[in-house]
């Protein structure tokens, strides 16, 4: 089985968000890049993939060189090789049509994204490859077997879960669940070792349309402070929540 | 052309997403001049649907439609959009409706926007402001395509009656059977409980409660504000409560009406999935918690002591003004 596990770079949860250039652009100043957890989850998967079931295990990403480090850390946790799509991942479906140019030349059975990257929380490049390839496609994904060609798999859905079958190949949206956070790797001084060696293969990207395109950023209006209620007042509490903010 | 929102049902009733999708679009399609077309699947009493807006409904009545199938139910929403002549398509953001929507987008070769908060800043360039970077801040991003279609964030802009009268049409498109290569073998649901994903409230608990034992507390104050009940990543961690309850960024993402966290000390990662919730309380005996300063509302104290004579007042309130 040849899996591909689509990997975002994104700002550390903790990083602070500031813009610059007039709030057109991300302000990268300090900022500290991960993997995207949601993307961590599947990586870590598809190792197991690799380590029960001797699956080949690539992995990708849309963005310029300052991406590397990030590719290399998927390297060190385990992945065989790397492919680099030299372009600057802007629009969701430029994403997508770039990812789906390397799934079509790779034959890959089985493509891991996360179902959202923690930055621009589009959501929408998992199923817009399943949309331009027309592959098999399960969005919300927390658990997954293969054998052979069949596929059992778990979905998220509001209020519960609904367990699926389906075949490769298969695009999923994964998440927390396809692996627990306690199984998630860091890598061990082996790992980074040999992850220099290891293949990591730049391609041009291919033309494809920019739909959209981020014009500015905004912060948040700044909260007004907390209003403390006394322990023994509660009933100032539910005469805040009814008459001043009417949620109850 | 009219603007063409797709009302998501569960078991043949519309869910409440789609009323505030309906609002929204009887907004957006007055600014750009035009009329609000519904699609629904296997829903026989759609005239609800009139109150917010919507001028006309295309009714699919399909047994192949019977459970959800993301393929399937795109491809009739692309079809009542080329229908429609539709340049506008809008979608809610429940766990199924952003699965279908990248499929919708590139079906129709439109540019979409996800999260999107509020009504558009500019209709030429089309704009939206979007939720990103985990709620820690908006993006403004510009369709430049020829058919857009948009996702509303949940509870980002409200329910709104928009009296009116609506023209319903039985709609047949074509049902690929290559739709379904994805077959549900079971669902399981939460028994009768309000799902984080309905609920207007959500009841909140962390590790501050010392152990799955002490759940009552949470239970019986969600219980009498009809609220869903949550926890804390540690919590879920330690098995304590289920995955499925663990809300955060790794977790649910929750934006309602009122969260109200027990016990939970507010680490980031947990804030970014509930900061979308408009009210926010906190009970905790940490004065320092993190949570303080992101929340509305706060008591300091024993949530031990707290929570049950909260509960108790809380149903009096309840009692004197239903």
């Amino acid at each position: 089985m040849k899996i591909l596990v689509c990997i975002s770079h994104v700002p550390d949860t903790t990083s602070k968000i500031n813009f610059s250039n007039g709030d057109s652009e991300f302000d990268t100043n300090g900022v500290q890049y991960v993997i995207n957890p949601n993307d961590e989850f599947g990586l870590t998967r598809a190792i197991w993939f690799q380590e029960q079931q001797g699956a080949n295990v690539t992995v990708v990403n849309v963005g310029g060189p300052d991406t590397e480090p990030t590719l290399r850390k998927a390297l060190a946790i385990g992945a065989n090789e790397a492919i680099r799509v030299n372009a600057n991942p802007t629009d969701g479906f430029f994403v997508a049509k770039q990812l789906a140019e390397v799934i079509k030349n790779g034959g890959y059975d089985l493509v891991i994204a996360g179902k959202e990257s923690l930055d621009y929380n589009g959501g929408m490049v998992p199923g817009m490859i399943a949309g331009i390839l027309g592959s098999n496609f399960l969005n919300s994904c927390t658990a997954i077997t293969v054998e052979g060609n069949n596929v059992n798999a778990v979905r998220e859905i509001d209020g519960g879960k609904e367990t699926v079958n389906t075949t490769l190949p298969l695009i999923i949206g994964g998440q927390k669940g396809l692996v627990e956070e306690k199984d998630l790797r860091i890598p061990n001084m082996r790992g980074i070792m040999t992850a220099r060696t290891k293949a990591l293969t730049i391609l041009e990207p291919v033309d494809a349309p920019v739909n959209t395109k981020a014009v500015k950023f905004e912060k948040p209006a700044p909260k007004s402070a907390v209003k403390l209620v006394a322990a023994d007042n509660l009933d100032e509490l539910i005469n805040l929540l009814h008459n001043e903010a009417k949620v109850i | 052309m009219s603007l063409l929102i797709y009302a998501e049902s569960a078991e043949g009733k519309f869910k409440k997403v789609a009323f505030e999708l309906a609002s929204y679009a009887k907004k957006v399609a007055e600014t750009l001049g035009t009329t609000v077309t519904a699609v629904t699947v296997n829903i026989s009493d759609v005239s609800e649907l009139a109150k917010y807006g919507v001028d006309k409904i295309l009714k699919v009545n399909n047994d192949k439609l019977a459970g959800f199938t993301a393929k399937a139910y795109a491809d009739v929403i692309k079809q009542a959009a080329q229908k429609e002549g539709a340049k506008v398509v809008l979608l809610s953001s429940t766990t199924d409706s952003i699965y279908l929507s990248s499929l919708v987008a590139v079906a129709l070769e439109a540019g979409f926007a996800s999260n999107v908060v509020g009504l558009p800043v500019s209709t030429s360039p089309f704009q939206v402001k979007r939720n990103a970077f985990s709620n820690k801040a908006f993006n403004i991003t510009e369709i430049n395509t020829a058919i857009k279609v948009l996702g509303l964030a949940k509870n980002s802009y409200g329910i709104f009656e928009n009296a009116g009268s609506a023209t319903e049409e039985d709609f047949n498109p074509t049902i690929d059977e290559n739709d379904f290569g994805v077959k549900v073998a079971s669902v399981e649901k939460g028994s009768g409980k309000v799902s984080i994903a309905d609920a207007d409230i959500v009841v909140s608990g962390g590790r501050g409660l010392k152990g799955p034992e002490n759940w009552g507390l949470i239970e019986n104050l969600a219980s009498v504000l009809g609220a869903a009940t949550a926890c804390s990543k540690p919590v879920s961690d330690l098995g304590w409560r289920p995955h499925s309850e663990h809300v955060g960024q790794t977790g649910k993402p929750v934006a309602t009406n009122l969260y109200i966290a027990i016990g939970i000390s507010g680490a980031i990662q947990h804030i970014a999935g509930i900061n979308s919730s408009k009210v926010k309380v906190v009970i905790n005996s940490d004065p320092e918690a993190p949570f303080f300063k992101v929340a509305d509302y706060g008591i300091v104290g024993d949530a031990f002591d707290i929570v049950p004579q909260l509960t108790e007042k809380l149903k009096a309130f309840k009692a004197q003004h239903s």
